[in-house]
């Protein structure tokens, strides 16, 4: 097999699902739609797996390029060629492996999932093309085909966040995500552009071996080169300021929440700044903006989490804040730790979100209660309660065993309590901040606690104490599509951690990750694990969680309904309003935008230019009118118009030359 | 064989005349896409390395003034006679299930200004392209006057003024420089090139193009001809008359005139950046299908002349490319809402939506044509686009920081087209039908149509999408051999005007 067809065959086998499903969806029916999609899924993850293997027969040198191969010319004009190129090295095939893998585990819930819902075989068909973009983006060679990634994924979270589209509150999150995302495009657009204008072309490899040879004399123009870049990373990794489209992105299916809005696309902008660190190291104002961005990012979505109701914006809140920590830990050189923690919050985050499905999907479609016998989820026509309203839960335990208990180490994961996969990486991510900038380490040693603290809130809410509706009394648990994808994750969260890159030399080779990743990243100082710090940390985790435990457990039971974060006032104001992030965007620029596009539109181009036009038009009738009476037409008059005029107009240019 | 091209479709539009009102349809068919069948042929034999002209046909017309009937077809135009070859087809076909009054007159016109529109870019003489150009705008004025909505009187006066008072200026500039160089032939011109009054000269045949664009602010006539204008028509208006601006812009003012076209790029770039915005802004406040589409065009034709104004190999390829990428997905988006007009008989958004639901094949399609006016990588928008901005980037990095901006613009307007329509809750037969009749179209065919179900494409619908589709996906995949066969043309005119200095 060539090394052409086998490095596409990761891409190819999810396309052809799209195909198959678009075309035959239909008649495949349920079941053979969404297996036909689980399958194209795993010989996708299958073809990965052979990558790696042939990845790690390679020399493992830095500066070594991994696996490449050129497909075709994509554009070539002038100087400016693309080819339509591929490359698979330590980096992406970390990110390949978790795309597909953790993909396939996803198609599989959503099979249970989406069961009768009436698009089945069209949700597939998104989920297998989001599959195939996310792949371009990490496979991509240059930094165009990365950007043909990055806006297919944003296309299918566009679609899949509408999926359900009867709704128009769900287009609308959908739209404003597409058009939010843009935004931070457009930076990235003008980053490629620049880098093409100095280094004249657009692969990594060109570009980062020219960075490195021509040092200080670019150190300006990678200066706003990686500014521009971050922007694009602010978007699709939904920091501040353009966090806002992510928490409303849970309108989607859950299934989609977990995979594209937890585990892959929104770690896009790590994936990016890591891919090019080489830039990013000779910026040493960017790296301070993108830490104290990540930073502070991290605190205020972390803050916001605290006091959300719905199930999933708390996940989503959560969500934008570890994306922080990934963020700052790229701001403070950190890049082993921003990829370690991007791999572990793959697999504890994407467990929470399922388990979230889980239990929405219980609550929804449990025997006893459920208002329709068929159909999916999501359609507006519940009359009862809101099944993603925590309010509304609470006793979950007993009911959905295994979702409790995969969920609870979700939490404990997320938390940051050791040995499960998040302490490690969050661990290695602080240790970096202390050692290089107190500010952002500061900013996320506050998020961490709080960290801790809102998931055992929302695990008391959903989970203990007696159920507060009468869907929750009746809930049963999901059925084996759904929990075994929860199982197999649950067990990632516990060893990932320290299977990936356990710290000591013991038992397990040390920092394997670190090692990894030289060939890509560099050799970096491998961060040393601080006994004390881990500690702390982790009795902060324990001594904050207990204390949300048992403040739920007596303010927020069946009999009283209390949140106990109401006493913060205006501190909880600003948490449960999201810092007013969404209104201060509706002032300064929704509302203006369409003041000026209505005033534009109905004014200016009504009055303004046309009048001016019609001034004329009407005074030309005029005239027209006049040379009606010698009997001409419209068009003919005109053209007579027209003759004078120009006999005119050569009379004098021949005369005056 | 550049004459054939060229001429088939006229013939096609006598046989029409003198042939009974039945074969009308036919034979406007079989007459373009012989022409089409034909431009293959001379597709397949171009010679990509070649930079002057091919297939050159050249006889003396009017000797005293040494005025030609010379053809021929270089990089510059290639893309754009196969455009117009490609496109004529796809919108009689269309034609032919939606136009039911004089249909015989209608097909002659249509035939008539593929003629028209072929001769403008293959004339190599400036006598006989301004015979084509003014030629080009007598269908279309009656195409509106006759078969368009309620205004369309006033829409085909707006679109005749509008544009006869740039071409005026243009011929004065055609018979000065022809009179005073003793030729007409624009290869000669070029040639000699020296004009005294390059400036005065470069403003006249720019007010030609600009308006013929349209290029902001001289866009006004065109909303109002698209909302007017009979779907076929605003196909060809897309996808091809506006390409005639570009076009001159690029064979004449930059070629003849390249001392003032480096001099005036900055007023050509502000305007251009200026529309880019405007244009989408505008679109955006529409409540009218057609028109937020017609708006579209003011902020996608600003790009090609942003590119063009670029003076650079990079940029003039690019807005040649998008010229081509702008007929395919404008021509597919006014498709897609003549489908849709065709069946409930409004285009007002607020009265739609839901449609995907109940149409998937045409919900689908929508989207890609949305995709591929958005600018998404993959399809060809995206090519064009980045291409254009690169070649500005170089030229000047401001301009195309704000022009960049159109980007997040695209977005938010088409997919609040693409939501209005095809997402949310279908409003239901009876509505759509009430809000049709009180609408009161002059269309033959109202009730009988719209009292039947909602039916998605049928065969024929998405047989005139289908070629569009495909080039959208080719192109986007797979731009090199389209840049190829422009390329050397697009250097030597860089090169022989002294414009290529990066």
């Amino acid at each position: 097999m060539t090394m052409d067809l086998q490095i596409i065959l990761p891409v190819l086998f999810p396309l052809v699902g799209v195909l198959v499903n678009s075309f035959f969806g239909r008649r495949l029916g349920e079941r053979g739609s969404g297996v036909f999609a689980s399958l194209m899924v795993a010989l996708s993850f299958g073809a990965s797996v052979l990558l790696l293997r042939q990845l790690s027969a390679q020399p493992h040198t830095e500066g070594a390029h991994g696996l490449a191969s050129q497909l075709f010319p994509w554009i070539q004009v002038g100087t400016l060629s693309v080819p339509f190129g591929f490359q698979v090295d330590q980096l992406s095939i970390l990110l390949m492996l978790i795309i597909t893998g953790v993909g396939l585990l996803i198609h599989i819930y959503a099979t249970g999932y989406m069961h009768n819902d009436e698009r089945f075989p069209r949700f597939f068909v998104f989920l297998n093309l989001f599959i195939s973009s996310m792949l371009v983006l990490v496979m991509g060679d240059s930094f165009l085909m990365m950007f043909v990634g990055w806006e297919l994924v944003g296309l299918c979270s566009y679609l899949l966040i509408g999926f359900w589209f009867s709704e128009i509150k769900n287009s609308e999150a959908g739209r404003k995500a597409f058009v939010v995302n843009r935004i931070g495009d457009v930076a990235f657009v003008l980053g490629i552009l620049l880098i093409f204008t100095t280094f004249g072309s657009l692969s990594y490899t060109e570009v980062f071996k020219a960075v490195e040879e021509r040092g200080a004399e670019v150190a300006a123009a990678v200066g706003t080169i990686t500014l521009l870049l971050f922007i694009g990373a602010t978007g699709k990794s939904a920091q501040l300021p353009l966090m806002v489209w992510l928490p409303d992105a849970m309108a989607g299916p859950t299934p989609v929440s977990a995979l594209i809005h937890a585990a892959t696309m929104v770690t896009a902008g790590i994936y990016m700044m890591a891919r090019s660190h080489v830039m990013f190291e000779l910026a040493p104002t960017t790296q301070t903006v993108v830490g104290v961005v990540g930073g502070l990012t991290a605190l205020v979505a972390g803050v916001i989490a605290l006091t959300q109701w719905d199930i999933k914006k708390v996940l989503a809140y959560s969500t934008v804040s570890q994306l922080g920590f990934m963020v700052a830990a790229c701001g403070v050189g950190a890049y082993t730790a921003a990829v370690f923690h991007l791999l572990t919050h793959a697999f504890f985050k994407a467990l929470l979100f399922l388990g979230s499905g889980s239990v929405i999907h219980g609550i929804e479609h449990n025997p006893k209660t459920a208002t329709h016998a068929t159909g999916g989820h999501g359609g507006g026509h519940h009359q009862g309660i809101d099944p993603q309203d925590m309010r509304n839960m609470g006793g979950l335990k007993s009911r959905m065993k295994i979702t409790f208990i995969t969920y609870l180490i979700g939490g404990l994961a997320l938390a940051g309590v050791p040995p499960l996969a998040g302490f490690w990486s969050k661990d290695e991510i602080l240790v970096s901040a202390s050692q290089s900038n107190s500010l952002v380490f500061w900013l996320l040693a506050v998020t961490a606690v709080l960290t801790a603290f809102y998931t055992m809130r929302q695990i008391r809410l959903v989970f203990f104490g007696e159920p507060r509706s009468r869907e929750a009394w009746h809930t049963i648990e999901s059925g084996p599509q759904m929990t075994i994808p929860l199982v197999i994750l649950a067990v990632f969260s516990v060893v990932g951690g320290v299977v990936i890159n356990w710290p000591f030399e013991a038992i397990l080779p040390a920092h394997a990750l670190s090692h990894w990743l030289e060939p890509v990243l560099g050799k970096l100082e491998v961060a040393h694990f601080d006994f004390g710090m881990a500690g702390i940390f982790s009795l902060l985790a324990i001594v904050a969680m207990a204390a949300a435990y048992f403040m739920y457990k007596r303010s927020y039971n069946e009999t009283v309904k209390q949140e106990p974060l109401e006493k913060l006032g205006p501190l909880y104001a600003l948490s449960s309003n999201k810092f007013y992030l969404d209104d201060i965007y509706r002032v300064l620029v929704v509302i203006p935008f369409h003041g000026f596009a209505t005033v534009f539109a109905q004014v200016i181009d009504k009055n303004g230019i046309d009048a001016v036009v019609n001034g004329i038009g009407g005074a030309v009738r005029n005239a027209s009118l006049v040379l009606r009476e010698i009997q001409t037409g419209f068009v003919r008059s005109y053209g007579l118009v027209m003759l004078l005029g120009v006999a005119v107009l050569v009379a004098w240019f021949v005369f005056t030359r | 064989m550049l004459s054939l091209i060229t001429f088939l479709p006229l013939i096609g539009a006598v046989a029409v005349v003198l042939a009974p009102k039945a074969w009308a349809k036919t034979l406007a068919l079989v007459a373009s896409l012989a022409a089409f069948v034909v431009s293959l042929f001379m597709l397949a034999s171009y010679n990509n390395a070649e930079q002057g002209f091919q297939f050159v046909e050249s006889v003396k017309w009017i000797a005293q003034f040494d005025i030609g009937y010379k053809l021929g077809v270089d990089g510059i135009s290639l893309w754009l006679v196969m455009l117009t070859t490609l496109i004529f087809p796809i919108a009689l076909w269309f034609s032919a299930g939606s136009i039911t009054t004089r249909e015989k007159e209608y097909y002659a016109l249509m035939l008539a200004m593929q003629t028209a529109t072929l001769g403008v870019f293959l004339s190599l003489d400036m006598f006989l392209f301004y015979v084509f150009w003014e030629f080009a705008l007598v269908p279309m004025y009656l195409l509106i006057g006759i078969w368009g909505g309620e205004r369309r009187v006033y829409a085909s006066l707006k679109f005749f003024i509008f544009t006869m008072a740039g071409s005026v200026l243009m011929l004065v500039g055609i018979l000065y420089m022809g009179l005073n160089a003793g030729t007409f032939d624009v290869e000669q011109l070029a040639a000699g090139r020296m004009f005294v009054a390059s400036t005065p000269l470069f403003l006249a045949f720019a007010a030609a193009f600009v308006i013929k664009v349209p290029l902001w602010p001289f866009h006004s006539w065109l909303p109002d001809a698209h909302v007017e204008a009979p779907t076929g028509g605003s196909i060809i208006l897309a996808a091809v008359l506006l390409k005639m601006g570009t076009y001159g812009l690029i064979r004449f003012n930059l070629t003849l005139f390249p001392d003032a076209s480096r001099e005036w790029s900055w007023l050509m770039i502000t305007l251009a950046v200026i529309g880019i915005l405007y244009g989408a802004a505008v679109a955006f406040a529409q409540s009218d299908a057609k028109k937020l589409i017609a708006y579209s065009s003011v902020s996608h034709m600003g790009y090609i002349v942003l590119g063009i104004f670029t003076l650079n190999e990079i940029g003039v390829q690019g807005a040649i490319l998008q010229m081509v990428n702008h007929g395919l997905s404008t021509g597919g988006l006014f498709l897609i809402v003549g489908f849709i007009y065709d069946r409930l008989h409004t285009r007002e958004m607020s009265r739609l939506g839901g449609l995907w639901g109940k149409m998937p094949v045409y919900g689908t399609l929508a989207l890609i044509f949305t995709l591929s006016s958005v600018g998404l990588p993959a399809l060809n928008g995206f090519v064009g686009e980045f291409t254009i901005l690169q070649g500005a980037f170089l030229a000047n990095p401001t301009a195309t920081a704000f022009a960049a901006l159109g980007m997040v613009l695209a977005a938010a307007y088409l997919l609040t087209f693409f939501q209005k329509v095809f997402l949310g809750q279908y409003r239901g037969d009876g509505a759509a039908h009430a809000d049709a009749h009180a609408d009161a179209h002059g269309d033959a065919h109202g009730d009988a149509q719209g009292a039947t179900a909602l039916l998605d494409l049928n065969w024929r619908e998405v047989l005139a999408t289908l070629p569009l589709l495909v080039l959208c996906f080719v192109i986007g995949l797979y731009a090199t051999p389209f840049f190829t066969a422009m390329s050397a043309s697009v250097q030597g005119m860089l090169a022989s005007s002294g414009l290529a200095m990066r």
